[in-house]
């Protein structure tokens, strides 16, 4: 990315200048100068679009791993106000609507995880469903699975996945409201019945890490996290029902947008007013693919218990908290001193609710919402804690990942599956995958350096650092 | 002489390319780089059947929906496609695919998700129609 048309606010924070005559909102991109140069010149691109669509409040933003996407870049950031006319965008939420992360924590050490790695690796790839063309064990009837559309993660509860205590780490309670399975094709519905309990493929896994450093005690200690401590992270989504309501309403939105005379300075910023019909649409839709997705992340992670039991019998994993971070969410922000209810679209961005926020458990409160910041499967992740909004600035929101450097065919290039593999064991990681091609394209040098994304996002006082986390083994999709 | 299939460079995800002398032919092959990110096509036993019909009168949004009926019929029924046709009336598509279902002997590349309206283009030059749009994986 040029620099040119950029002007620094404070070292970890940029402000897209305006062209005469050129009409929009501000853009705002949270990285430093290093990050910025290896970003793609689309992501400026894209979020300069974003910053034209109607009833946007404050300005459109980008995170510090963000790069090139479809419609919104990954790591796009976006507020608008249903009463100023504002839109709701499939291309700003994605295909795989609430794709995100669950991470466990354990009550076991590196220690007694050495000698039972390899076999727990093997078991959890035999376990848990992964990768192209995989479907999972449960079939649900037309009836279930809209129950599961309504209910999510609570829905798996009832239905003996998982323990009561899930639910309060969970952003909604494992449940958002307003979801409607009427708006969602009879094709979604299809695409789900083998896709309850799967991981999904591309940059999805189930990966076992120990914690190497925590950077904030008192964060840590409310978590529950400590150094050499082993914790699961799962990385999935909304599966085949998701990806087909982002499909459909990416042309339902598009037209709806042509008819309403919105001017769309790229197609795939298909939206439509919030209180359009269609607007409703997607959105009773969205919400129904965001409880699939945390069923699913709920199912996994009893599939992922039931394992663990197995191979370290006494093994616990609780829930240390789920964030998805593909969504568009009704929240209530302070914007000029104002309270407004806006629909916060985040698109590879993790919502990140700060200290004493009240949609967060009493054990997190006075330290803030955990974000979670998934790397690849070679290097590291980090968990972060949200700061005070007034701090963020970004209407609660953080990084996601570590951001692509490269394209995945450029990955295909450059490393081979089996022998990433081997280099990965030999440094202590077991990756287990179906996929050769899918191990080369997420190859952890195709990723940004993932301890810069996180550095950067604490010095742009978007979240802290609490913990680093380093990859033992990894199923991948 | 021009080349069926071809990517191009996208960061998160894949940007596949179609080229035929008909622009059904183009949207063939476009659908063969598609589900060629999937698995080896040459490995698939063309022995299950779908069928895909819709009108659309964009030739963009067209490709759009191809692309996404096959996904959609592939994943609902688990089938993994390898054999692509389409023909088209005016605003009305009629096509069809052959694949079989996923079983343990097929390569296993990555997940297609869907196609978008991301770089898409339906475009006709020197007789040859081209048909590009990047797909999310």
């Amino acid at each position: 990315m040029d620099l040119a048309r950029l002007k620094e606010i404070n070292p970890w924070c940029h402000a897209l200048t305006l062209l005469p005559g050129e009409a929009r909102a501000p853009v705002r991109l949270y990285a430093n100068a290093e990050l910025l140069r290896g970003m793609d010149a689309k992501v400026l691109e894209q979020i300069a679009n974003v910053a034209r669509l109607p009833g946007l409040v404050g300005a459109a933003m980008t995170m510090p791993d963000a790069h090139w996407g479809y419609g919104f870049p990954i790591g796009g950031v976006a507020a608008f106000d249903a009463e100023a006319g504002g839109i709701i965008s499939a291309g700003g939420v994605g295909f795989d609507i609430a794709c995100g992360i669950r991470c466990l924590r354990t009550n076991l050490d590196r220690a007694t995880l050495a000698p039972r790695l390899e076999r727990l690796a093997d078991l959890l790839f035999r376990a848990i469903p992964a990768g192209v063309g995989e479907e999972g064990e449960i079939k649900l009837s037309p009836g279930e699975l809209d129950a599961v559309m309504r209910g999510g993660a609570q829905w798996a509860l009832g239905h003996g996945y998982g323990v009561a205590a899930d639910l309060d780490y969970i952003e909604e309670r494992g449940c958002v409201a307003g979801a409607v399975p009427a708006e969602v094709s009879d094709l979604a519905k299809r695409r789900q019945r083998g896709e309850m309990g799967t991981l999904g493929s591309g940059n999805h896994y189930l990966e076992i890490q120990v914690v190497e450093r925590i950077y904030d005690a008192a964060a840590a200690a409310a978590y529950g996290l400590a150094e050499g401590q082993v914790l699961v992270s799962i990385h999935c989504g909304s599966r085949g029902l998701g990806h087909q309501v982002g499909t459909d309403y990416l042309l339902t939105l598009a037209k709806a947008a042509g008819r309403l005379g919105i001017r769309l300075p790229e197609r795939e910023l298909a939206c439509a007013p919030i209180k359009s019909p269609e607007g409703q649409q997607y959105l009773g839709a969205m919400n129904a693919a965001i409880n699939i997705a945390l069923a699913n992340r709920q199912i996994l992670t009893h599939l992922a218990r039931a394992a663990f039991a197995e191979v370290l019998p006494g093994a616990e994993l609780e829930t240390l908290y789920d964030v998805s971070h593909n969504t568009c969410k009704v929240e209530t922000h302070v914007v000029d001193g104002k309270p407004r209810r806006l629909h916060v679209h985040r698109k590879g961005a993790t919502r990140a609710f700060g200290p004493g926020h009240a949609a967060l458990p009493a054990r997190y409160r006075a330290a803030g919402q955990p974000v979670i910041i998934g790397g690849s499967m070679g290097t590291g992740s980090w968990i972060l804690a949200g700061n005070p909004e007034e701090q963020n600035g970004a209407f609660a929101s953080a990084s996601h990942g570590a951001g692509r450097a490269m394209s995945r065919h450029q990955a295909l290039r450059k490393w081979h599956g089996r022998e990433l593999i081997h280099e990965l064991a030999v440094n202590g990681i077991l990756i287990r995958t179906r996929s050769m091609r899918g191990a080369a394209e997420e190859a952890p040098g195709a990723y940004k350096d993932v301890d810069l994304v996180a550095d950067t996002t604490e010095k742009a006082g978007l979240a802290r650092r609490v913990a680093l986390l380093r990859p033992k083994a990894c199923v991948k999709g | 002489m021009h080349e069926p299939i071809a990517y191009f460079e996208h960061d998160a995800d894949m940007g596949i390319v179609g080229r035929g002398t008909l622009i059904e032919e183009a949207f063939e092959n476009a659908a063969a780089a598609v589900f060629a990110m999937m698995t080896d096509l040459g490995q698939v036993d063309l022995r299950e059947h779908v069928v895909i019909e819709f009108e659309e009168a964009d030739a963009e949004f067209a490709l759009v929906t191809w692309l996404n009926l096959l996904l959609g019929q592939a994943r609902s029924r688990a089938l993994i496609l390898g054999r692509f046709h389409l023909r088209r009336d005016g605003a009305r598509w009629s096509g069809s695919a052959e694949g079989e279902p996923w079983r343990a002997g097929l390569e296993r590349g990555v997940e297609v998700k869907g196609a978008t309206l991301t770089g898409l283009a339906v475009t006709q030059r020197d007789g040859i129609w081209e048909a590009r749009c990047v797909v999310d994986v």
